[in-house]
C-alpha cells in the first residue's frame, strides 16, 4: 500500500503525472490553492504544502529539508531576506537564459527585483511585495501644519506629533521589525549597514557612518520625545497602530505610523467591526515613508514573497515553469484583490480589478515605494547581522548617535569573524 | 551486588561459555547504542573545530579550538551559565523541600490513598511545553490570574518585562512540573526506612523533629542523592519553559537555549557544536560535584555511627 502510493507520487518515469510540492507560508491560502490549480498542467499537478506561521520556523523547516537534499521540495515561498542564505548554500535552482528574463522582466519593480538575484543569477521569482508607507491621521498632520503632498522628514513628523499631543508609531521591539526601521533610515541617508555582502563573512561594515549617526539621531529624538509611544521598546506592527485613528479606547489626537500595506484593509475592517468610531477611516492619510535627511529620497522597507525552486528537486524544469506561472500577472492580480498582497509587477497595478478595489493614489504610492525600496543587506549571514544590530541598538532609549553606530560596527565585525557569540 | 563477579580461579568452562554467550547477546544493543549516541557525539566534536555555517557550506574552514576560546571568553556564555546554575540551585532546593513534604503525605496517607497519590503526580504527566504555556497565561497581565490573586502586585504588572520576575515565572513553572518526580524518588527512599527504627526512636522518647533528622533523613540519604542528582542534571538542561515563556528575552537564556539559537536560528553548526560539547562537559562537572559532595557526607555519617 505505502509502496504503491509513493510510486504514484513520484512516478514520472512510469508515464504518470508528476506532483510538484509547493511549500507556502500560510497567507492567502484559498487564493494560493486556486493559483496552484490553474497552473497545474497535463504533465504535473502542484500540491500546496503549508509551512508554520512564524517566519523563523518557515526558514528553519525549509533549511532542514534542503540541507538534507530533500528531493520533494520542488517549489518554495521565501521571504526576500532568506534568499541569499538559501542561494549561497546552493539550495536554489537558478533561472538561466530565457527563464531569467521571464522571471525578472522590466515589468518587475526595482525594489522587488533587487532581492531576487544572487551572484549575478536570478534565483527566485517575486510573487508579491510588501512595503511600508507613512500612515497618518489627516487632522493631526493638519494641526502640525505639515504639507503631506510633499515628502516629509522624520524630524518634522516627530516634532509635529509632539507639539500636538500626537504620537509616532514605529516598531521598536527587539526583533526583525526594528532592523527594518533602522535599515531604511540608514539607506534613506545614503548609507548601508553592510556592503559587499557577497563576500560573506568579509562583508564591509558601514553602519559606523554619517548615515548610521543620522538614523541614531532620529531614534534618540523619538525616544526622548513626547511623541514616543509608551511601549516603544516592545512595540510591533500591531501594537503601534493603537491610536492611529479615532476609537473609544483612543480618543486622542492620533498618530503617524510607519507600517506595511495591510494597514488600509485592517483599518477599514476595524471601522466596520466597530473598533473605531464611525467615519474614522475618512481621516486616514498615506504618504511616502519619511525621509531621513531633508531633500534626500526615502528608501522604504521591502518584504513579500518570492518563489524559488529547490536544487534537489527531480523535476527542476517543470518546477521552474510552474514557478513562472504562479507568479504571473494573473496570479499577482488575484493575490492583490482577494488577499491584499500587492504585486511585484508594475503593470498589474493598472488592472481594473485593482483600481476598483483600492484608492488609486494608494496603489500609486505602493508601486512607487516598492520601486524605490531599500532592501535589507543581502547576505548569507543576514540573520547574524540582524541579531547583532538588534542587540546593540535595543532598547531605542539607549541609542546615542556618537556611540551606538560605532559600537555596533565593532560588535558586527566581531560576530562575523566568529569572535563573539550572539 | 549485581556487579559481583566470581573470582577468576573458579571459572569453569561453563561460566566462560556463559559469559561469551552473554557478550554475544548484548552486542547488538551495544552496537545500536554506539550508532545512536556515540556517532552524534563524535560528529559534534568534529564539527566543533570548524567554522561551518549551514548556509555557506563552501566557506567551511578548520579553526581548531577557536570556537571554544570564543565561547569561553565571551561574557554571554558565562552569563547564561550563571543563569542556568541559578535556576538549577533554586529549583532543586525548592523541589527538595516540597517534594519531601509530598513524599511524606503520599507515604503516610491513610484515606483516599490512590486519588491523592495520583493527583500529586499529575503535573509530571503534563508535557513541559504545555505547562510552560499554561503558566505563561497564568502570569500574563492581560488574561492571567496571578496578578489578581497576589496582594501588592498591580493588575497590569508585566511578569516577563524584567529579569527577576521573568525568572520567577520560569522557575515556578519548572518547579510545578518536576516536583512530583522528586517526590516519587523520595517516596521510594521513605519506603526503605524501617518502621522498627522509627518505633525504637519513639520508645526512646525522640520527638517528631528528632526522628525526622536523626532517623528518617540519614537512612534515606542515598535516595536523596539520587533525586538531587537526577533533578540537578535535568534542571541544568532547562530549555522548554524559557523557550515558551520569554524566548530568552530579559537575560533569561540558559546554556541549552544559547546552543539552540546558534544551531537552529543562526545555522552556525561549528559554534553550536562547540557549545553543546561545553554543555555536555558542564553536565559532567555538575554530576561529579554532586556525587563528591554527597560522598563526603556519607563518609561523615559513617564515622558518626
Amino acid at each position: 500500500m505505502i509502496g504503491s502510493s509513493v510510486l504514484t507520487a513520484c512516478g514520472s518515469d512510469g508515464g504518470g503525472k508528476v506532483t510538484l510540492n509547493w511549500y507556502i507560508n500560510p497567507d492567502a491560502q484559498e487564493t494560493v490553492d486556486k493559483i496552484a490549480k490553474n497552473c497545474s498542467t497535463d504533465d504535473y499537478s502542484i500540491a500546496v504544502q503549508l509551512l508554520p506561521n512564524n517566519a523563523t520556523e518557515q526558514r528553519t523547516q525549509l533549511a532542514r529539508r534542503l540541507a538534507a537534499k530533500d528531493s520533494s521540495t520542488d517549489l518554495m515561498n521565501l521571504d526576500p531576506i532568506f534568499v541569499p542564505e538559501f542561494a549561497s548554500a546552493g539550495w536554489l535552482e537558478p533561472f538561466v537564459d530565457d527563464l531569467s528574463s521571464q522571471a525578472l522582466g522590466e515589468d518587475v519593480l526595482a525594489g522587488a527585483a533587487a532581492t531576487a538575484t544572487w551572484d549575478g543569477q536570478v534565483v527566485v521569482v517575486p510573487q508579491w511585495s510588501n512595503t511600508q508607507v507613512l500612515w497618518y491621521r489627516k487632522s493631526l498632520a493638519e494641526a502640525a501644519g505639515l504639507d503631506m503632498s510633499k515628502p516629509v522628514t522624520w524630524k518634522q513628523i516627530i516634532d509635529g506629533a509632539a507639539d500636538n499631543g500626537g504620537k509616532v508609531g514605529v516598531q521598536g521591539n527587539k526583533y526583525e521589525g526594528y532592523v527594518v526601521w533602522i535599515n531604511s533610515m540608514i539607506m534613506g541617508a545614503g548609507g548601508n549597514i553592510v556592503t559587499d555582502t557577497e563576500a560573506g563573512r568579509d562583508a564591509k561594515i558601514e553602519i559606523d557612518s554619517d548615515a548610521g549617526r543620522d538614523a541614531a539621531t532620529i531614534i534618540k529624538q523619538l525616544a526622548d520625545s513626547k511623541a514616543a509611544q509608551a511601549d516603544l521598546s516592545v512595540s510591533n506592527e500591531g501594537t503601534s497602530l493603537a491610536g492611529l485613528l479615532e476609537s473609544k479606547a483612543n480618543p486622542g489626537p492620533g498618530s503617524f505610523n510607519v507600517n506595511w500595506t495591510f494597514v488600509y484593509k485592517n483599518q477599514v475592517d476595524a471601522e466596520a467591526n466597530g473598533d473605531l468610531v464611525k467615519g474614522a477611516t475618512k481621516d486616514l492619510g498615506w504618504a511616502r515613508w519619511p525621509a531621513t535627511v531633508e531633500g534626500e529620497e526615502s528608501r522604504p522597507p521591502i518584504g513579500g514573497i518570492q518563489v524559488g525552486v529547490g536544487a534537489y528537486s527531480k523535476h527542476t524544469e517543470m518546477a521552474q515553469e510552474a514557478a513562472l506561472c504562479v507568479t504571473n500577472s494573473d496570479a499577482q492580480e488575484a493575490l492583490a484583490v482577494e488577499a491584499g498582497l500587492f504585486p511585484s509587477r508594475g503593470s498589474v497595478y493598472e488592472s481594473k480589478a485593482l483600481t476598483d478595489a483600492f484608492p488609486e493614489d494608494l496603489l500609486a504610492l505602493f508601486r512607487e515605494s516598492i520601486d524605490a525600496a531599500g532592501p535589507r543587506p543581502q547576505s548569507p549571514y543576514y540573520s547574524q547581522i540582524s541579531s547583532a544590530v538588534q542587540s546593540v541598538w535595543h532598547p531605542p532609549s539607549s541609542v546615542e548617535p556618537d556611540k551606538t553606530p560605532e559600537e555596533s560596527a565593532k560588535f558586527l565585525s566581531d560576530v562575523l569573524a566568529g569572535k563573539r557569540l550572539l | 551486588m549485581s556487579t559481583y563477579v566470581a573470582p577468576r580461579v573458579d571459572q569453569s568452562d561453563r561460566t566462560v561459555a556463559e559469559n561469551k554467550l552473554g557478550r554475544l547477546l548484548v552486542a547488538p544493543a551495544i552496537i545500536l547504542m554506539l550508532i545512536v549516541t556515540a556517532f552524534p557525539m563524535l560528529r559534534a566534536l568534529w564539527l566543533s573545530v570548524y567554522d561551518y555555517s549551514l548556509t555557506a557550506p563552501d566557506d567551511r574552514s578548520f579553526v581548531g579550538l577557536r570556537n571554544y576560546t570564543t565561547a569561553l571568553t565571551d561574557s554571554l556564555f558565562w552569563s547564561t551559565t550563571l543563569n542556568t546554575v541559578f535556576i538549577m540551585v533554586v529549583t532543586v532546593a525548592v523541589e527538595l523541600v516540597i517534594g519531601f513534604i509530598f513524599a511524606m503525605v503520599m507515604h503516610r496517607i491513610i484515606f483516599a490513598r490512590g486519588v491523592i497519590r495520583t493527583s500529586i503526580l499529575i503535573p509530571y504527566g503534563i508535557i513541559t511545553v504545555v505547562s510552560g504555556f499554561a503558566w505563561q497565561f497564568a502570569f500574563s497581565n492581560n488574561n492571567g490570574f496571578v496578578n489578581d490573586w497576589l496582594p501588592l502586585v498591580g493588575a497590569d504588572f508585566n511578569w516577563f518585562g524584567q529579569y527577576g520576575s521573568a525568572m520567577a515565572a520560569i522557575m515556578v513553572s519548572e518547579i510545578w512540573k518536576t516536583t512530583p518526580f522528586m517526590s516519587l524518588l523520595l517516596l521510594a527512599g521513605l519506603a526503605q526506612v524501617s518502621e522498627d527504627m522509627i518505633e525504637a526512636a519513639k520508645v526512646d522518647g525522640a520527638s517528631w523533629w528528632q526522628r525526622l533528622w536523626k532517623v528518617i533523613l540519614p537512612n534515606m540519604r542515598s535516595a536523596i542523592m539520587v533525586a538531587v542528582l537526577f533533578r540537578a542534571l535535568d534542571a541544568y538542561r532547562i530549555f522548554d519553559n524559557i523557550f515558551v515563556m520569554t524566548a530568552g528575552a530579559q537575560g533569561t537564556e540558559s546554556v541549552s537555549f544559547l546552543t539552540y539559537r546558534q544551531v537552529i536560528e543562526q545555522f552556525q553548526l561549528g559554534m553550536g557544536s562547540a557549545l553543546s560539547v561545553l554543555l555536555f562537559l558542564s553536565v559532567l562537572v555538575v554530576a561529579f560535584v554532586i556525587v563528591k559532595v554527597f560522598r563526603v557526607d556519607l563518609a561523615a555519617a559513617r564515622r558518626e555511627g
